[in-house]
């Protein structure tokens, strides 16, 4: 027998910590332009390679290039723009409000506007989305109120959700956008119910779910592979891969040899590998994606990768476990900047119509802001009724929930 | 009127309302094709296609988050979890979603989930074919909690369940599908045949959720059971004859608490009864509800006879099993009691 030297276990660690200088030259990418674009009915074991490489559309000096290009008109890039800087604006001023005391917590999504935004544009608004809660630029795409979304940071009296959750945690049936759970990743398993669902009934409707690198180690993510691929559900599964979960980055959640991806192979499904800062690729892989859903070819897995440019939340300090200075580094941009950059390269923008665009933004936020304000923040101004708490917890409520409720004084 | 057993019942619920309602499937593993392991689903696939009554992968966590999303869509299904000693790996899909669903969305979502499952001993089945794991479900405050006893309740409650908006955890005794039981072990194995509440009506009708049904009328003390411990706690009155009222539960939340008060302010005894084990078990909040709203009726402590507070072991099957003979010394301990 062939003696061996003790096993030693392995624990994966990021390349850098608070104090050293990141280098993200081993981030699998691939050029603008270069990576193929298959026909939607292509098969699944076809996928090898774009589950490793990266779909790339605009390049360094901000032009489209290559077969993923999506040809949008300008007039809808500039929509999407946008939607961005409102999503930047109302992250801004929440995150402010909650520094003021004004709220509890708030969670950001900077760095990842073009995930929400591009796929909510590339998607029909009859599509049901199931979000996580870095997501809110879905909402505003589909043009819901930010008034309503301020509201519900507050549990203010206009809280639809009436100030049973958590800030960020909405549910907007209206704009076809799920009901946030705490619960990670319990979601993207019931997106892909919903989307068999519509196929069990003849719709023409999809589902899209979205779940972060760290949340993929749920089993509810396993769940919605097996079930999307065994079923073909007309579903679309993101993983939004922003590098960091909490203060794991993302080789904890097996991403330090595989990509997020090449998941999908295993399960017999496509997987798409995206730039998730370039506007125009994440609506090319989702108009893709799309298609091969309504076309009753089954789900795609894509994963966007992006950055997690601001803390976990307001309750985290992520230069504790990371360089202060690491989002700078991150060799994908910022996906306002490069949407920005691709209309002035082809003559449809200018700075100075850009600043008023991001001024109007802020504006427009902090109008509605300050309406949601007034009618009432955390701890102070008008709420719901406490009585209402007894409600909603069954169609019908029941007689301990009528007697705690007397209890209460109600 | 026909003869059914408990599964046939059970099948019986399922076929009338997929031919009531196209929104309403069955789902789960081994459900389809081949009609279940306890043969509660045989020939529904057959009759209402595939597409109807699926087959799933073996995921619990993944058949009740998938149904949780059909029934986002509008859907109605019915899921099996095939034994509820499985149901945990979809816990956090019960507990975090499917209960809350409505609350936190302020009642713009929902999902009308029923989720069938097969609980309780009395069958050899060890360790993982045995638990009544029903406390751990009436304590998420969102679900509603159902056990039928006998053949005509299964099929009206199931039906009332499948009907109901709210999400529903539908425990089915295993050891009732063929026939009641009453603890003897000794003795042959009865079948439904001849039993009363096995004439079964073969079109839709429902039994009410949230009613309990007195099985046995008397004066002296009262009996709080549910599923097989029903026909136990009956065979326990006979055979001791003490003057017992036994009451079937059927649902346990949102409980009948008005039959249970009005019983117990008459019999001034209670004895509560269940196979799953005590510490924190059902059977703990009945005991407290009946102190808080019986307390000056009570001429005995309230007694609780359960599964022992261990894994449900194999070999002792019957040590464990809270028989006619424990009820019963517990009904006398308590008629004996003075206050």
């Amino acid at each position: 027998m062939t003696p061996h030297s003790p096993l030693s276990l392995h624990i994966p660690e990021p390349r850098f910590r608070p104090g050293e200088k990141p280098d993200f030259s081993d981030l699998r990418t691939s050029a603008p332009g270069e990576v193929r674009r298959p026909e939607v009915d292509a098969p699944a074991a076809e996928f090898r390679d774009l589950a490793e490489s990266l779909v790339r559309v605009l390049d360094e000096k901000g032009g489209a290039v290559g077969p993923w290009d999506p040809k949008l008109e300008p007039e809808r890039l500039r929509l999407g723009l946008r939607h961005m800087l409102l999503t930047r604006a109302y992250d801004e001023r929440m995150m402010r409000s909650q520094r003021q005391g004004k709220t509890t917590f708030y969670m950001k999504s900077t760095g990842e506007e073009a995930v929400a935004v591009a796929q909510a544009m590339a998607l029909d608004k009859g599509d049901m989305l199931f979000p996580t809660y870095r997501q809110q630029g879905l909402l505003i795409a589909r043009d819901w109120p930010i008034f309503e979304m301020a509201c519900q940071v507050y549990g203010n009296a206009v809280d639809r959700l009436k100030g049973r959750q958590l800030p960020v945690m909405y549910s907007a049936r209206e704009a076809g956008f799920f009901t946030i759970s705490g619960n990670l990743a319990t979601q993207f398993i019931q997106a892909v119910g919903w989307a068999m669902a519509s196929a069990y009934k003849g719709d023409t409707r999809i589902a899209a779910g979205w779940i972060g690198d760290g949340s993929t180690a749920e089993g509810d993510f396993h769940y919605a592979l097996t079930f999307g691929a065994v079923y073909r559900a007309p579903v679309i599964l993101n993983v939004v891969n922003n590098q960091w979960a909490i203060s794991s980055f993302n080789g904890l959640a097996g991403g330090e040899t595989a990509t997020f991806a090449s998941r999908a192979i295993g399960y017999g499904l496509p997987g798409l590998r995206v730039d998730g800062n370039d506007f125009l690729a994440v609506t090319a892989v989702t108009q893709w994606a799309a298609e091969r859903a309504r076309r009753n070819l089954g789900p795609t897995l894509i994963e966007l990768v992006t950055y997690r440019a601001a803390a976990h939340s307001t309750s985290d300090d992520p230069s504790k476990y990371r360089p202060a200075d690491e989002g700078s580094y991150w060799p994908l941009g910022d996906p306002i900047e490069r949407l920005k950059d691709h209309l002035i390269a082809v003559g449809q923008w200018s700075p100075e119509r850009h600043t008023q665009l991001a001024a109007e933004a802020e504006e427009t936020v902090l109008a509605a802001v300050k309406e949601a304000e007034a009618v009432g923040i955390m701890g102070s101004g008008r709420r719901h009724s406490p009585a209402t708490m007894f409600d909603d917890v069954y169609k019908v409520m029941p007689w301990h929930l009528r007697g705690q409720r007397q209890e209460l004084g109600f | 009127m026909s003869q059914m057993n408990m599964a046939q019942a059970l099948n019986s619920a399922m076929d009338v309302m997929l031919g009531r309602d196209p929104d309403v499937l069955v789902m789960g593993e081994d459900v389809g094709y081949f009609g279940g392991v306890f043969r509660c689903t045989d020939g529904l696939q057959r009759k209402y296609g595939a597409r109807r009554v699926l087959d799933t992968p073996l995921t619990e966590g993944g058949i009740v988050g998938a149904a949780l999303g059909m029934g986002v869509y509008g859907l109605r299904p019915v899921v099996e979890i095939q034994f509820a000693d499985y149901a945990y790996p979809a816990f956090d899909q019960l507990a975090s979603e499917a209960a809350r669903l409505r609350y936190r969305s302020a009642g713009e979502f929902w999902a009308p989930l029923t989720v069938r499952t097969p609980y309780g001993g009395g069958i050899f089945g060890g360790q993982t074919h045995s638990q009544s794991p029903e406390a751990l479900f009436t304590h998420v405050c969102g679900l509603k909690t159902v056990i039928p006893s006998n053949p005509y309740d299964a099929k009206g409650l199931l039906i009332a369940s499948i009907e109901d908006d709210d999400p529903i955890i539908f425990l089915e005794p295993k050891r009732l599908y063929a026939g009641p039981f009453d603890g003897h072990h000794d003795r042959a194995a009865a079948s439904w045949a001849g039993h009363p509440l096995s004439e079964v009506p073969q079109d839709h009708y429902s039994v009410p959720l949230g009613k309990a049904a007195v099985v046995r009328e008397g004066g002296g003390v009262t009996v709080l059971a549910y599923g097989t411990m029903v026909h136990v706690a009956l065979a326990a009155a006979e055979e001791t004859g003490v003057d017992a009222e036994v009451i079937d539960l059927r649902t346990l939340v949102p409980v009948d608490l008005e039959t249970i008060a009005a019983s117990v302010a008459k019999t001034g005894r209670c004895v509560v009864v269940h196979e799953a084990t005590r510490t924190g078990g059902y059977g703990a909040e009945l005991a407290a509800l009946v102190q808080e709203h019986c307390f000056y009726a009570l001429e005995a402590p309230i007694a609780r006879v359960t599964g022992w507070d261990t894994p449900y072991p194999y070999a002792f099957e019957w040590d464990y099993f809270p028989g006619p003979k424990r009820i019963g010394e517990a009904l006398v301990r308590t008629m004996d009691a003075r206050a």
